[in-house]
């Protein structure tokens, strides 16, 4: 087990500036998860970790020691590859034992090592067999037994279930989880799904143009984003966001909306300009029932424009100053589309943003 | 049209099609077939008129004296230049193909300039070659004729080696430096495994290139090295052609490669479709 420092890392490739000074610190045995769009650097960043990659300036330390001009082979890591990265031309028990052969490891100790991994990954029965001959789900668990046979002290993962479809991947994912729990080794995870993400991290990092845009515990950064790009890229459904023109309404201020709508704002907003967007997640903006309005809560009534059902919930899509928002409501409640559907939510989970530099006001 | 006529039609167009097909398999095949049959005639029968197409008896008495003379060695020595200046240009061609696919070595036009050294005619430089060889007393030796083959090879072992290992997934190589591997290693075990079929089909198509190579190892052998292909134009004299030792000799000369090509038909086929897909 160890922890890995990152400092001041930048990384270019010809012109492209990919990495633009990555500071990151990963506590030894933590799952660590980077997430961000395609483009945003992530792999870029797990691949110079790896040694894959050369670092461009900064520094990287695994359990404190300067590995900037280590090759691969001598950073003491795995990496499980998006597509398993398996030898065609060789049967699984080999694909497994590459890494302890490449290390010389005598015969019996590989033996040892395969077996067990295999049978930790319930894949005793396919040894014999070759790549081709396994399913999805089976080649990413050769591709993990072979990480796992090598006991490296830090296990790096490239988003490994995007190949995989829906099903296998809910159910890998609680395998890797079930993995990080039962070895403790320190994982640093690469993924653009933001489930995987929220499931999996102890912590997430999320990325953005070749900059961490916000880190901490999944739970944080869904609850407290500090960017509205991150408010954005967490959640499903996506949470709605709402512009509007900050005016003065009496005592305190309010936010006019281009249809008209005023919503008043619970605490005096240190704004930048005129304008302002509030961020409210479509769990929070349900169906009122209440005719009555409480403190802290806006109503609104609006024409239902689609109806979506999933089963356990249904989203409803209206239009709330002039853009379109999801609002999420028990399945029964379901209007039709035409229907006036009333709204409420608490100014509680109401999260405000400056329009100009995205960031999250408080 | 009735179903009866329709039946017709198909038969005919299938008919035709084996026809056709036929012919053009006696049209290539023949010339190989009167080279081997003319091996085996006496040279009554061999210009005999009408022609002997079948001899009564076969004799190998062609093929004794080719042994008897010491002739025959001339097959030894071209298997020994193709053999080994295919193996080096291999090794070193696949060296070269690796480092110009993974480091982009010499940049991005490196490889088109390294095949156009292909298409220089021999003869266009036989003759300072042969100067250059007379004075490094390289003239009738093994060595000298391996480099020359060599050097003609490795263009083309390049760029069909570059073709086959960009179609290797990165990953694969990337994994195996994780796991512990150094490059070479990594040349090793992963790209020469993952190329076998184009290592081999690109290598029967060097051993044959040197194999069939004429005007080199005619400027530049004397008595010593003599590729079988300049010893089959020792027979035509200006008298008379030995045609009984020309056949003799040749076919002793196809059945290397005949042999070579046939247990490797496997990869053959397929490493060329490779290379076309790739494109």
């Amino acid at each position: 087990m160890s922890d890995v420092r990152i400092s001041e890392l930048h990384k270019t490739f010809g012109t492209v500036h990919v990495l633009k000074g990555i500071d990151l610190e990963i506590p030894a045995g933590e799952f660590t998860v980077l997430v961000g769009p395609s483009g945003c650097g992530k792999s870029t960043l797990l691949r110079t970790i790896a040694g894959l990659e050369e670092v461009g300036q900064g520094d990287i330390l695994i359990s404190g020691v300067n590995v900037n001009s280590l090759r691969p082979r001598d950073r003491n890591i795995a990496m499980v590859f998006q597509n398993y990265a398996l030898y065609p031309y060789l049967s699984v028990f080999e694909n497994i034992a590459f890494g302890l052969r490449a290390r010389k490891m005598e015969d019996h100790e590989v033996n040892l090592r395969v077996n067990s991994a295999a049978e930790m990954l319930g894949i005793t029965g396919l040894l014999d067999r070759f790549p081709k001959q396994l399913s999805g789900g089976q080649r990413q668990r050769v591709a993990i037994g072979r990480a796992i046979v090598r006991k490296p002290q830090l296990f790096l993962f490239d988003e490994p279930l995007s190949n995989l479809d829906a099903q296998l991947r809910d159910e890998m994912r609680g395998e890797i989880k079930k993995l990080h729990q039962d070895l403790g080794i320190t994982m640093l995870y690469v993924t653009h799904d933001q489930i995987e993400a929220m499931t999996l991290a102890d912590r997430i990092v999320l990325m953005r143009e070749g900059r961490i845009e916000q880190m901490g515990s999944p739970l944080n950064v869904y609850e407290q984003p500090a960017t509205r790009f991150v408010a954005g890229f967490l959640g499903s459904p996506k949470i709605n966001f709402i512009s509007g023109e900050l005016v003065d309404a009496g005592d305190r201020q309010a936010m006019r909306l281009s249809d008209g709508e005023i919503i008043p704002l619970p605490k005096r907003i240190q704004a930048w300009g005129h304008s302002i967007v509030l961020g409210i997640r479509p769990q929070h903006l349900g169906r009122s029932t209440d005719s009555k309005v409480k403190a802290g809560e806006v109503k609104l009534s609006r024409p239902i424009e689609i109806v979506q059902p999933t089963g356990s919930r249904t989203y409803v899509t209206i239009k709330i100053g002039g853009t379109q928002c999801i609002a999420e409501t028990e399945s029964m409640e379901a209007g039709r589309p035409g229907e006036i559907i009333d709204l409420s939510f608490d100014l509680q989970h109401a999260i405000f943003f400056d329009p100009t530099s995205g960031a999250a006001i408080f | 049209m009735t179903n009866f006529s329709l039946a017709a039609t198909r038969r005919w167009k299938l008919a035709c099609r084996y026809g056709l097909a036929s012919l053009l398999l006696v049209f290539f095949v023949f010339p190989i077939y009167w080279l081997f049959i003319i091996s085996f005639k006496t040279p009554d029968e061999i210009f005999h008129f009408p022609p002997v197409w079948y001899p009564k008896s076969f004799q190998f008495a062609n093929y004794a004296v080719l042994f008897k003379d010491g002739d025959a060695v001339s097959v030894l020595n071209s298997l020994i230049l193709a053999g080994v200046s295919t193996v080096i240009a291999m090794i070193f061609g696949t060296m070269c193909a690796y480092s110009l696919v993974r480091f982009k070595t010499g940049g991005e036009d490196f490889a088109v300039w390294v095949i156009s050294q292909r298409l220089m005619p021999p003869i266009a430089i036989i003759f300072p070659i042969f100067l250059l060889y007379v004075y490094l007393g390289w003239v009738d030796s093994y060595g000298g004729l391996i480099i020359l083959y060599t050097a003609f090879n490795l263009p083309y072992v390049i760029w069909m080696m570059r073709g086959y290992i960009e179609d290797i997934p990165l990953e694969l190589e990337e994994s195996a430096l994780v796991d512990g591997c150094s490059r070479w290693a990594v040349l090793w075990k992963v790209v020469f495994p993952m190329a076998r079929t184009g290592l081999f089909a690109t290598a029967v198509f060097t051993f044959v290139f040197a194999w069939n190579e004429f005007i080199f190892a005619l400027v530049l052998t004397r008595t010593e090295v003599v590729t079988y292909t300049v010893q089959v134009t020792h027979y035509f004299g200006g008298q008379s052609n030995f045609w009984a030792k020309i056949a003799a000799m040749s076919a002793l000369g196809t059945v290397p490669v005949f042999i070579t090509v046939s247990l490797l038909q496997r990869f053959l086929v397929r490493g060329i479709s490779m290379g076309a897909v790739k494109g």
